[in-house]
């Protein structure tokens, strides 16, 4: 048997020219009044895929997955579900469930009554629906609350009875808003990796809706970001952190430094790029920028190195001072003073106990990394 | 030594503390005590004056009814004077059917008017906690506006509407609805009409409250469940809104039971609902201890709706609602 783990490494339908979209967005566009909340998004996701809408409030990832759920009719383009165009047909009658960001439990019945309420809805005979709410009970551990109220349970136990509701009716997908966002930080974590196993056990397709983006990064096989109705970029989140196709991509994920410049020299291998005071860095991966082009450079801070002496072998180094430093335990955070005023963070992972090359307030330091350690981005 | 002198300094502090503890706990108390108060001078005495008339037997005197306990003849008369109250009146209510079926009616139109009410107070709470919040406070407003018209005018209103060459049948005969004026006043419809207007408010209020703290995305998950908006409505929104089913009916059936103007002023003279009954007793008939019996036992009558209702809201309070 195939472990769950092997089943999630194996699985890039994204990069199969052949697999078959299980929910497209075609040119979707949703209008309240003068206030365009979709802009002509098109958008495909892959069966059995853990899919997160990421965005800031007001981005519109809540109108698509409400699209999707039919509380909302698109204003124009069309959306399909297995192939089948879900225009016009009503919440009740489709193949997906929500679970709802105040997890909207009936407050007055219990939680098996909760669980059972889909199940019944469809005409399911009696026996089989206590096996299903026994099934899901025991799925979300809280068989021996069963007969409680959901005032009567904690904010965890609730959000657990909500994700057992919404994926008792077997789904063809379930669209999660926000699934984690009343949590503590400590329990959300745990659930994160509950959610994804869950996920991967029940072989549904999930749409998750979260403005958090470590929960994004956490559990999706494939993040889209989206900003003012648009999605900017749909990658794996290694890919949207590692390699962002655009300078509001690199600021939204991560902490980001941003060099301003224009390509002075550009070959197949090597991209010069010089700053406004006459910096230069040195790139190996131009990406589509062209001799004479004003772009940014965006370098992660983890990927910048701090020194006290210029590394002899550094192809990119640039002197500074040091202004800031912040101790975080695991890490130390350097904010380093360029000499042409910008600065730059970095920072380096506590692998001793003692630094080799301690650094403090106003020491002169050297910030360098390799060619291949930022992205090339329009300006 | 010094043990002692550690233990009896903060005894000394709180006996210094004392005096204004206690100031504080009794301004506390009577605050609490004011209601009460106000509930015993206006509520339980007059309530014991009425009982002790009913225990009376009609006279004509000035009070119209004997014995008058007080001490003219000493505290041995006022004895004589406790001693010769009786539970004859009640009887007597038992004994005439008249009572009985005023009772039986009054309960009868109280409970289909209540049931009228809620029919028409329902929509109206339920469209005005859908509406955009910016406009709740006006209809909220607009429900509230009758009571700043006197009720008796505006039940006399409902006579200009209702009467044979009224206004309704003027309008309905002009419209060629009908052809014959319809016989609304002075029936039990007029006097439905009657209680279904004067008491809409006091339904819709409780429901409205009710309704308007119920999170929509209930409907919705219902709905995502695989629910219709009508069955929705059944199995969830109603089911929520009964704290406030029970309150609107309650507010509106119990002075129904007891109402005397709209049955008298809309129901004519045949009605005979216990209100008028009462009101026939006291001043046409100057009866006034078989009148106290009436009013004490229509009291008795509403307390089992009364302790029903607060058993519900305690339920409610329970359940974190």
């Amino acid at each position: 048997m195939k472990s769950l783990g092997s089943i999630r490494r194996d699985f890039a339908p994204w990069n199969d020219p052949n697999a078959k979209p299980y929910i497209q967005f075609d040119k979707v566009t949703k209008k309240f009044g003068d206030f365009t909340a979709v802009n002509n998004l098109s958008l495909t996701i892959f069966e059995r895929e853990f899919f997160a809408l990421l965005g800031a409030s007001g981005c519109g990832k809540s109108t698509l997955l409400r699209m999707l759920a039919g509380f909302e009719e698109p204003s124009a383009g069309r959306i399909l579900l297995d192939g089948q165009d879900l225009r016009g047909i009503p919440p009740y009658k489709r193949p997906v469930n929500m679970m709802f960001q105040s997890y909207a439990l009936f407050p007055h019945m219990t939680v098996e009554k909760n669980i059972a309420f889909g199940l019944k809805q469809e005409g399911m005979p009696g026996p089989d629906i206590e096996r299903r709410v026994a099934e899901m009970l025991k799925l979300v551990k809280l068989e021996q609350f069963a007969k409680r109220k959901p005032h009567q349970l904690s904010g965890g136990q609730r959000q657990r009875v909500a994700l057992a509701r919404s994926v008792a009716k077997r789904p063809k997908v379930l669209l999660l808003d926000e699934p984690l966002g009343a949590l503590d930080k400590k329990l959300r974590e745990e659930t994160q990796f509950e959610l994804m196993d869950l996920q991967q056990e029940l072989g549904l397709t999930f749409v998750v809706v979260t403005h958090d983006q470590e929960e994004a990064m956490t559990m999706a096989d494939r993040i889209a970001i989206m900003d003012k109705g648009e999605v900017m970029q749909v990658a794996t989140p290694a890919e949207i952190y590692e390699a962002p196709t655009s300078r509001f991509v690199a600021h939204f994920v991560g902490n980001v430094n941003m060099f301003e410049g224009k390509v002075t020299e550009r070959s197949a291998s090597t991209t010069r790029i010089t700053g406004a005071t006459g910096a230069q860095i040195v790139v190996d991966n131009g990406g589509e920028a062209t001799a004479g082009s004003d772009i940014v450079f965006a370098i992660r801070p983890e990927k910048i190195k701090v020194t006290s002496k210029k590394p002899a072998d550094a192809v990119n180094a640039l002197e500074g001072e040091v202004y800031d430093v912040a101790y975080l335990g695991d890490m130390t955070v350097y904010h380093i003073k360029l000499d042409d005023g910008q600065i730059v963070r970095a920072s380096a992972m506590n692998a001793s106990r003692v630094s080799e090359d301690p650094l403090t307030w106003n020491d002169r330091a050297w910030v360098s990394f390799r060619p291949d350690a930022g992205v090339v981005l329009a300006r | 030594m010094t043990n002692i002198a550690a233990t009896a300094a903060p005894s000394a502090k709180t006996a210094a503390a004392l005096p204004t503890r206690v100031v504080k706990g009794f301004v506390d108390r009577l605050v609490i005590i004011i209601p009460y108060l106000w509930l015993l001078f206006f509520f339980l005495v007059p309530f014991i004056i009425v009982f002790k008339i009913s225990l009376s037997q009609t006279a004509i005197s000035m009070p119209p009814y004997t014995p008058v306990l007080d001490f003219k003849d000493g505290v041995s008369g006022f004895f004589a004077g406790f001693r010769a109250l009786n539970f004859d009146n009640y009887t007597w209510l038992t004994q005439d059917a008249l009572y009985f079926n005023a009772y039986v009616t009054s309960l009868i139109i109280a409970g289909i008017s209540t049931i009228l009410t809620l029919i028409v107070g329902y929509p109206i709470a339920y469209g005005m906690a859908r509406a955009p919040a910016t406009i709740r406070p006006t209809l909220l407003m607009l429900v509230i506006l009758p009571f700043w018209t006197s009720f008796l005018i505006r039940v006399y209103a409902w006579i200009g509407i209702l009467k044979p060459e009224g206004l309704l049948n003027q309008v309905l005969l002009a419209t060629g609805l009908i052809s014959q004026p319809l016989v609304i006043l002075n029936t039990y419809t007029a006097i439905f009409i009657g209680i279904v207007y004067s008491y809409l408010p006091f339904m819709v209020l409780p429901l409205y409250s009710s309704l308007e703290k119920m999170d929509y995305s209930l409907i919705e998950a219902a709905q995502d469940l695989g629910c219709p908006q009508t069955g929705a409505f059944w199995k969830i929104t109603f089911p929520l809104s009964l704290p406030g089913v029970v309150a609107g009916c309650l507010l509106v059936f119990i002075p129904a039971v007891g109402e005397f103007v709209i049955p008298d002023l809309l129901g004519g003279s045949q009605t005979l609902m216990i209100g008028k009954t009462l009101w026939n007793e006291f001043f046409s008939n100057r009866d006034w201890p078989v009148s106290s019996a009436v009013a004490v036992i229509l009291l008795l009558v509403l307390t089992i709706p009364i302790m029903f209702f607060q058993q519900a809201q305690a339920k409610a309070q329970e359940q974190g609602r």
